[in-house]
């Protein structure tokens, strides 16, 4: 069975902004990086101008690569290509280690072994010249 | 002081759940037109104008454009535009501009064409397509094949793994609401459904099913707000805004802070606070049904029942007609209307019974009420509890 994340280049895709680049590039180079700010030390993700707790500056930081999956719903019903012919699949919200959280699809097993809690790890797959998108995958022993 | 207190004097409905014969600014004309004619008072008499564009019309009707379309003449406008509850933001907004004299008689409309003109792939579809670049903060969930329904999903997924809520429990909520439908004459769905239907309808996604998830509709609705003493000389019986107040916790859904509970928790029993009342006190609940679970969240968050026991709250049959908190009389978003914003509907039912003109879905001795509206994906929460005059 052909695995979820090779549709990654089919999807709509993020149009990366001032801010938001840094964090796309990354992706590309392997690396997902999330904001911790320096002023209060709040993690955040999505990547944004202020601090969504002091309003300060937020700085870059390498993210472990590791969670778990807080909720999740297996998508049965998705009229748009290509998630039409995909369906069932898992769209998940992952926990990070570090404590943000980002929607994603779970790939790598079946939708009927997925369950909340499970330990996952980021798998960046090209999906553009410019984007790689975060798909999780259960985390190796 | 007294005088000035805020007043729901009017109410009128377009024409729902189909309506190929009207555009959205039809819905909101015509909504107008009944409400202006429920009460009474002349359209020259409306000095403040609220309108939320639904954004599933192409922006016709955003609230500079239909104040010019309708003629108003405002000292105070509000586009709040929060999704389905805005209309409860709306509530809290005008009562506190009547309140300060800001202005004396608000007007409010709502109109939706989106069954008419989208068909209903609204709930299943991804919104951005192959080939799109999507900015802003939806670039970070654009991707990955969510749908509208998933993301509720989301919330009853992490609601079931916490507190044990099962598929059969949030079932129970659509056969109660369908069992009002069959009371109301325009209902899009009016045939009784049992828990087993429900279990038995399409997984849209898990652990939705086509029988947890509102319509897909078009209509209309408007109300009109004015101080108590406006009101005294008016044909109709107003119905007292004894508390309003709304809150948010996020907007996309990926960013809810806690998947089982809403910002309800802050504004319910803020609204109760206002209004000096307690949820025991409450005669009949209109809660945004959505889905199944965003009512279940709700009534947990506003205190109807404990965090948690929300499943064995609702499988109770307190909800249903005849039970000591009949929900969503006019048979709710899950069967009778949803256009896409259904908040407008929760507020004018709400009055509906207040009045004692619910006809065969009347709750007997209906004295104080609760609208509870959830817009965006259960992000912006608006509580409203309203007394009959």
């Amino acid at each position: 069975m052909a695995d979820l994340a090779d549709t990654a280049s089919q999807r709509a895709l993020p149009l990366p902004d001032h801010v938001s680049k840094t964090y796309w590039d990354a992706t590309t180079r392997g690396e997902l990086l999330i904001q911790r700010c320096p002023a209060c030390g709040h993690f955040q993700f999505y990547p944004r101008a202020a601090c969504t707790e002091c309003g300060s500056e937020p700085e870059w930081v390498q993210a472990s690569g590791r969670g778990t999956l807080h909720t999740y719903t297996v998508i049965g019903q998705n009229r748009s290509a290509p998630f039409d012919t995909l369906v069932p699949y898992v769209v998940g919200i992952v926990e990070l280690e570090e404590g943000p959280r980002m929607m994603t699809n779970v790939v790598g097993c079946d939708p009927a072994d997925v369950t909340v809690g499970m330990a996952l790890e980021v798998d960046l797959v090209p999906a553009a010249p410019d984007v790689s998108l975060p798909f999780w995958r259960p985390a190796r022993a | 002081m007294t005088s000035r207190a805020p007043v729901i004097a009017g109410i009128g409905w377009s024409d729902y759940p189909v309506a190929p014969h009207l555009d959205a600014l039809q819905h909101h004309a015509l909504a107008m037109r009944r409400a202006l004619d429920d009460c009474g008072i002349a359209k020259s008499d409306i000095d403040g104008y609220m309108c939320a564009s639904s954004g599933f019309n192409y922006g016709v009707d955003d609230v500079g454009t239909m104040a010019e379309y309708l003629g108003i003449r405002h000292r105070f406008i509000d586009g709040t535009s929060l999704g389905g509850s805005t209309f409860e933001f709306f509530v809290q907004h005008a009562a506190a501009a009547i309140g300060q004299g800001a202005c004396d008689t608000v007007l409010v409309t709502y109109g939706s064409d989106m069954l008419s003109r989208m068909g209903r792939m609204l709930g299943t579809s991804t919104f951005a397509g192959k080939g799109a670049r999507v900015s802003g903060a939806p670039q970070y969930e654009s991707s990955w094949g969510n749908v509208l329904a998933g993301s509720y999903a989301l919330a009853a997924r992490r609601h079931m793994h916490e507190f044990g809520t099962t598929p059969e429990q949030l079932a129970t909520i659509a056969v109660g609401v369908r069992e009002f439908a069959t009371l109301n004459p325009n209902a899009q769905y009016r045939d009784p459904i049992t828990v087993a239907d429900v279990l038995g309808s399409r997984m849209i996604a898990d652990p939705l099913h086509k029988l947890d998830c509102c319509v897909i509709s078009d209509g209309g609705g408007a109300f009109i707000m004015t101080t108590e003493e406006r009101a005294r000389d008016l044909r109709t019986r107003p119905v007292h805004v004894l508390g309003a107040a709304a809150a948010q916790s996020h907007w996309t859904i990926s960013q809810m802070p806690d998947f089982t509970t809403t910002a309800a928790a802050q504004c319910g029993p803020e609204a109760f606070a206002l209004a000096g009342v307690r949820p025991e006190d409450v005669d009949t609940v209109q809660c945004y049904d959505s889905f199944t679970i965003t009512v279940l969240l709700l009534l947990e968050d506003m205190g109807f029942c404990a965090k948690g026991e929300g499943g064995a709250f609702v499988e109770s049959g307190i909800l249903r007609r005849g039970g000591a908190l009949p929900m969503n009389t006019d048979g709710g978003g899950l069967s009778a209307c949803h256009p896409g914003m259904r908040g407008i509907f929760l507020i004018n039912e709400a009055v509906r019974q207040l009045r004692g003109e619910a006809g065969e879905a009347q709750v007997p001795d209906c004295e104080v009420a609760v609208a509870c509206g959830s817009g965006g994906a259960l992000s912006c929460i608006g509580t409203v509890v309203l007394g009959r005059g």
